[in-house]
């Protein structure tokens, strides 16, 4: 029992990270432009095809890495310019129905691109899963805790530790004067997008030996990944990762001791909980902050 | 001034951008018709689960299609008229089959083929009987055909679920198994295999210790596993299709259990194997002839059929076909067959169906009756084990 207990804790572990990082991404954004990007979980689909198609093609691993990481910056940064920068004085929720237009071109273009088919791509490395007590790991969910926790560790830094931080943190609270500091928001949003393209598209990497990725994995991990991210109040990188975790953890736990059937109704439930505990809701809080 | 140029030129390349991926994804999901305008036709439809999550099923089964209409064409079609065949997408989807087939009967075609999966198969069927069409599905749920005196207008040709766990059942008593667990997949296929599977066990006295689902889109299926290592069961049968089903197997491995692990026929196709990465290394199968054409000995009477058909898929497509692809083969040729003796008339069309005897196919031998419309039994199925990422006879 104990055993059966503790894979439970591991599988909802490896699943919370998963959510935990797109959670990150998305809070991150959040964070720096007021805007909910839903093309999040997109970047993390392309990031993921584009190492598999990389790697299928004979480049090595870290190349195939760095290089979809790379192409997805660009292309979060392009869309940036294109798409948001341009409708910046337009309200919020445009701004997020501009990004749920993204989400579905670029899911458009990767079932152009990749088809319908599944890909997988080899776990990082070797060896069979470590026993622990009974219950398995695979070393793919330590490469997945290590980089949520280096992702955790680095926008800690960067919200709290530096000057850039701070004046993303101010540029959201107030735009105006934020300007007359000095601080240009546009470059701030370029910087943002580009980072959570980037780090969508690590995620996308990492994860895809163990979900394997398809051209419309997106969609669901971005709302798993909203939901961690409402769990955690959308704009503290650390509640993020907390709620991706009690989610992924809870999901496991309901699957393995009551019945598979309830495990998104759970997901459901506390998204539901959450918002109706706090009234003001996730639209409420974004129509007080602009780019 | 500059700066405004700037924004519209930026924009307008984003407007061009999302205006090709609309187009050309419109395209994609477009229709495919083939045939020749204009002259008279027998106008033929089908239904096929393209993209979504039942692609790995419905693709090949829109290629085998294609070469069939092109070979009959060129060899003047049937009975000198020439076929125009329709295929059109479904996208995994229930409601997107029936508005497909919908589309498909204001074309005014005397059958309908499809569709890969049994979900979007039992979505089309309260239509083609009400308009009265004869349809004829490549997917495997026992559902689609029975109870024959609602379906009367409805056939099959991929072995119905009971041929499968025949064979499964045979194959767990012969290894003196007794006590099973079963996980499946939550949607009209798994579901159909489980209420299949569920009563013939308790026929043959086999106890399932542990019974579990899964979602089509999940990723992780190890906690229902960790209940079942936990069990007493000496065997796992999973009824599922790839993804998940490679993924479920991958789970299976990596949480070291060591018991056999039986799959449906549903993971009958390479894409399965190449999905576990490895850990489909051992998992047993029941599996129509084709995958394993080769290894079948010469006096089994589909031996040359199933022969001349690996050799012209391949010398089309470049690749081997997979069962899914002979269900296509084997609707598509009784449908002719029947057209043949009946002709452009829908109702003689379902009766000649319905007399098929001895039809040789891809599938197996089919049989049908007023009161079977599936019409293959055990022996067109064999059991096959995963070697070095081959299939391998087991009998």
């Amino acid at each position: 029992m104990t055993g059966q207990l503790l894979q439970l804790l591991f599988t909802g572990l490896t699943l919370g990270s998963i959510y935990a990082l797109i959670g990150l991404t998305l809070v991150t954004t959040f964070n720096v432009t007021g805007i909910l990007n839903l093309a999040q979980g997109e970047f993390v689909a392309i990031g993921a095809l584009l190492a598999v198609s990389m790697y299928a093609a004979g480049l090595p691993l870290p190349l195939t890495f760095a290089t979809s990481i790379l192409i997805v910056a660009a292309l979060a940064g392009f869309l940036e310019r294109c798409a948001i920068q341009t409708a910046r004085r337009a309200s919020a929720l445009t701004l997020i129905i501009i990004t749920l237009g993204l989400s579905i071109c670029l899911r458009g273009l990767a079932l152009l691109i990749w088809g319908t088919d599944t890909y997988s791509l080899p776990a990082f490395s070797g060896g069979g899963p470590l026993i622990i007590a009974g219950a398995a790991i695979t070393p793919q969910s330590f490469w997945i805790f290590g980089l949520t926790a280096a992702t955790l560790a680095g926008l800690y830094i960067f919200f709290e530790l530096t000057y850039w931080g701070k004046a993303v943190k101010a540029s959201v609270i107030n735009r105006t004067a934020a300007r007359l500091m000095g601080i240009n928001p546009g470059r701030l949003s370029l910087i943002a997008f580009i980072s959570s393209g980037a780090l969508g598209a690590a995620a996308g990497i990492f994860i895809a030996p163990v979900t394997m990725s398809t051209y419309d994995m997106g969609f669901m991990l971005g709302v798993k990944g909203f939901v961690a991210a409402v769990i955690g109040g959308l704009n503290n990188v650390g509640g993020a990762v907390l709620g991706g975790i009690l989610l992924g953890v809870l999901e496991s736990f309901s699957a393995g001791l009551i019945s598979s059937g309830l495990k998104d109704a759970f997901a459901i439930i506390i998204l539901l909980v959450v918002l109706l505990a706090r009234p003001q809701g996730i639209i409420g809080a974004i129509s007080e902050r602009k780019i | 001034m500059k700066g405004t140029l700037k924004r519209v030129t930026l924009s307008g390349l984003l407007i061009v951008l999302l205006a090709i991926s609309i187009i050309t994804g419109g395209c994609a999901s477009e229709s495919d018709s083939t045939g020749v305008p204009g002259e008279e036709t027998y106008k033929i439809g089908a239904v096929v689960d393209i993209s979504g999550n039942s692609s790995s099923l419905g693709i090949p089964e829109r290629d085998t299609l294609q070469m069939l209409v092109d070979n009959l064409n060129e060899n003047g079609g049937i009975n000198g008229t020439p076929v125009e065949l329709t295929i059109l997408d479904n996208k995994s989807d229930e409601t997107q089959a029936v508005l497909a087939v919908k589309t498909l009967l204001e074309k005014d075609v005397l059958a309908v083929l499809g569709c890969s999966s049994s979900g979007p198969s039992m979505a089309m069927i309260n239509t083609v009987q009400s308009e009265k069409v004869p349809m004829i599905s490549m997917a495997a749920a026992s559902g689609i055909v029975e109870p024959v005196s609602d379906r009367q207008w409805v056939f099959k040709t991929a072995q119905s679920d009971i041929v499968t766990v025949n064979k499964i059942i045979k194959h767990l008593k012969e290894k003196g198994i007794s006590e099973v667990a079963f996980l499946y997949m939550n949607n009209a296929y798994g579901d159909g295999g489980r209420q299949t599977f569920v009563s013939a066990a308790e026929e043959s006295g086999i106890e399932i210790v542990v019974e579990d689902k899964f979602e089509a889109s999940d990723k992780d299926m190890t906690p229902q596993l960790t209940r079942i290592k936990a069990s007493q069961a000496q065997a796992l049968i999973i009824w599922a299709i790839p993804p998940s089903a490679s993924i479920v197997t991958k789970n299976f491995k990596d949480l070291g259990l060591s018991i056999p692990l039986i799959h449906s026929h549903g993971v009958g196709n390479q894409k399965f194997i190449e999905l576990a990465q490895g850990a489909a290394e051992g998992v047993i199968l029941p599996i129509g002839k084709l995958a394993v054409a080769s290894q079948i000995p010469d006096s089994d009477p589909q031996k040359e059929v199933l022969e001349k058909y690996i050799s012209d898929y391949t010398e089309r497509y470049n690749s081997p076909p997979v069962s899914f692809g002979g269900y296509a083969w084997d609707a598509f040729n009784l449908l002719v067959k029947a057209i043949e003796t009946a002709g452009p008339d829908r109702e003689a069309i379902r009766d000649e169906l319905e007399k098929t005897q001895g039809f040789i196919g891809i599938s197996g031998v089919f049989n049908m009756s007023p009161t079977d419309h599936n019409g293959l039994d055990e022996d067109s199925m064999v059991l096959v084990q995963i070697e070095n990422n081959e299939w391998k006879l087991l009998e």
